[in-house]
């Protein structure tokens, strides 16, 4: 579904990333983490063009993201993506923020996009929050909104970039379970995240970065147990310590 | 002080004509309206476009924002209001030079308008860059991420967000037209001050005259003040706590 070939990019003169490659097959979910700056964010949003790069390619579901003939608006809106601080728009309510890109990019009418929404509003438990403006509600309640948000645009797979980092402690597990759910009904994902008892949980895979590199990517299991490398054992026993 | 009030003037004739002073300052204050209101529907539109040109990722784009910016921040406005009105239409291509000067219906009112607009641009322009710029940058990437083209990004997201924000130094910027229009009657434009001038000399009543002008003016601007803070009141965000700048 994705496939990231010897991925490269700069900053000005700075590595970011360095000949990363790696897939992620249909249904699989594949958990990255890594400290801070090692470029996690970077990598994933070089899966849906947001950031541009250099070197290697991309192909998600068959599409080269790094092609300029692609359209990239198109490829983004079969691609989900959940940002850690929600990003919803502030000034719409929940339900436009669920409807706007099903009418303004699917050319979906805007009935049948609401359904739509509720229906997925109803699945992340929130449908009584629907005339809500964002900062009405909870950290959780807004990442709740923004996965139903992605997902009422029907992608073939889902991005996650630390989803539940900026929220309180108590709201995490509200989030977790919408996003194991939709590991468990087969939805390819890759996440970013620290939660590694949501990646023991749902992951197949575990890549873990440091300066820009993959340095590790194996089965979860295998991960958890016994780590490759040096500095993968590291990072694990200073979060585990938590 | 041997001054003779009398604040009976504005309903006496003025002289040599049948109208009154108090007519005169009516012209003026229909002028100074027609101006400013046609100018800032100008500066709006233009200023908006060229204050998203100037956040756009192209850098030539950008460029072409910030050249239409300094252009016409650093020109004094009665400067540019000469230049408009004696230099612009011999740089026009004979013909239509020749149409501005001598066949172009209310030629000084328009280009008063349209000098006062582009002007007014300039400043509406930096504040909607700025607006812009306050946002968060995930606003942008969270719409592109579901597909929405750059620009549907920048009409249905960062616009209306940015706009909102910036509708209080907007608001000084729409009561500065009102003050700045006075300018207009450097090329003849029939506007408040140009009327005040000429009942000042018709009337020798300069002391009254200018405190109904300045009244009047007042009154124009305390206006767009309270429009603009109906705006922003009725485009106020629920569960967003007002952001003072
Ligand atoms: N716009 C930018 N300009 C220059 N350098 C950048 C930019 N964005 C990120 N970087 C650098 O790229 C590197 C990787 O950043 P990235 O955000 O991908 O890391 P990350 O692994 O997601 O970290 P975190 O856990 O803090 O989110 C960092 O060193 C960062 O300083
Ligand atoms: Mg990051």
């Amino acid at each position: 579904m994705i496939e990231i070939r010897d991925l490269s990019k700069a900053y000005g003169g700075t590595p970011v990333l360095k000949a990363c490659s790696t897939t992620v097959a249909k249904g699989e979910v594949v958990v990255v983490c890594g400290p801070s700056g090692s470029g996690k964010s970077t990598l994933i949003k070089c899966v849906n063009g947001l950031e541009p790069f250099q070197h290697g390619s991309i192909t998600v579901d068959g599409v080269s993201v790094g092609d300029p003939k692609t359209d990239l608006p198109r490829l983004r809106a079969r691609v989900g993506m959940v940002f850690q601080h929600f990003e919803l728009f502030p000034h719409m309510s929940v339900r436009k923020n669920l409807a706007l890109a099903q009418i303004r990019v699917l050319g979906r009418e805007a009935d049948e996009a609401d359904a739509r929404g509720l229906r997925l509003l109803d699945r992340v438990g929130l449908v009584a929050h629907a005339d809500k403006h964002p900062a009405q509600l909870s950290g959780g309640q807004q990442q709740r909104v923004a996965i139903a948000r992605a997902l009422a645009m029907d992608p073939v797979c889902m991005l996650f970039d630390e989803p539940t980092s900026a929220l309180d402690p108590e709201m995490i597990g509200e989030v977790l379970d919408v996003m194991v759910e939709l590991a468990r009904e087969g939805m390819t994902m890759m996440v970013v995240t620290h939660e590694m008892g949501f990646a023991r949980q749902v992951a197949h895979r575990v890549i873990f970065m440091d300066h820009g590199e993959i340095v590790e990517d194996a089965p979860a299991a295998q991960f958890f147990a016994a780590p490759a490398s040096e500095r993968a054992q590291g990072f694990l026993a200073r979060i585990l310590h938590h | 002080m041997n001054y003779h009030w009398n604040w009976g003037i504005f309903g006496e004739q003025v002289k040599g004509g049948e109208e009154t002073y108090l007519d005169w300052l009516a012209t003026g204050l229909g002028w100074t309206l027609a101006v400013s209101l046609t100018a800032w529907l100008l500066a709006l539109v233009i200023g908006i476009a060229v204050g998203a040109l100037r956040t756009a990722p192209s850098r030539p784009i950008a460029l072409i924002g910030s050249a239409w910016v300094e252009l016409f921040r650093n020109i004094p406005l009665l400067v540019q209001m000469f230049l408009w009105f004696f230099v612009v239409p011999e740089l026009l291509p004979q013909e239509w030079g020749l149409w501005v000067k001598q066949d172009m219906p209310a030629k000084e009112f328009v280009t008063a308008a349209l000098c006062l607009g582009f002007f007014t641009s300039a400043r509406v322009a930096e504040q909607v860059r700025a607006g812009i710029g306050s946002l968060p940058r995930g606003q942008r990437d969270a719409a592109l991420a579901l597909g929405l083209t750059l620009p549907q990004t920048y009409r249905h997201v960062i616009l209306p967000q940015a706009l909102r924000i910036v509708i209080p130094p907007l608001t000084s910027e729409f009561m500065n037209v009102f003050k700045n229009s006075s300018i207009a009657f450097a090329i003849g434009v029939m506007e408040l001050t140009f009327q005040a001038r000429q009942m000042q000399e018709d009337s020798e009543q300069g002391i009254e005259t200018y405190l109904a002008v300045t009244l009047l003016y007042f009154i124009c601007a305390f206006a767009a003040n309270r429009g603009m803070a109906w705006i922003e009141a009725r485009t106020r965000v629920p569960g967003l706590i007002a952001r003072t700048s």
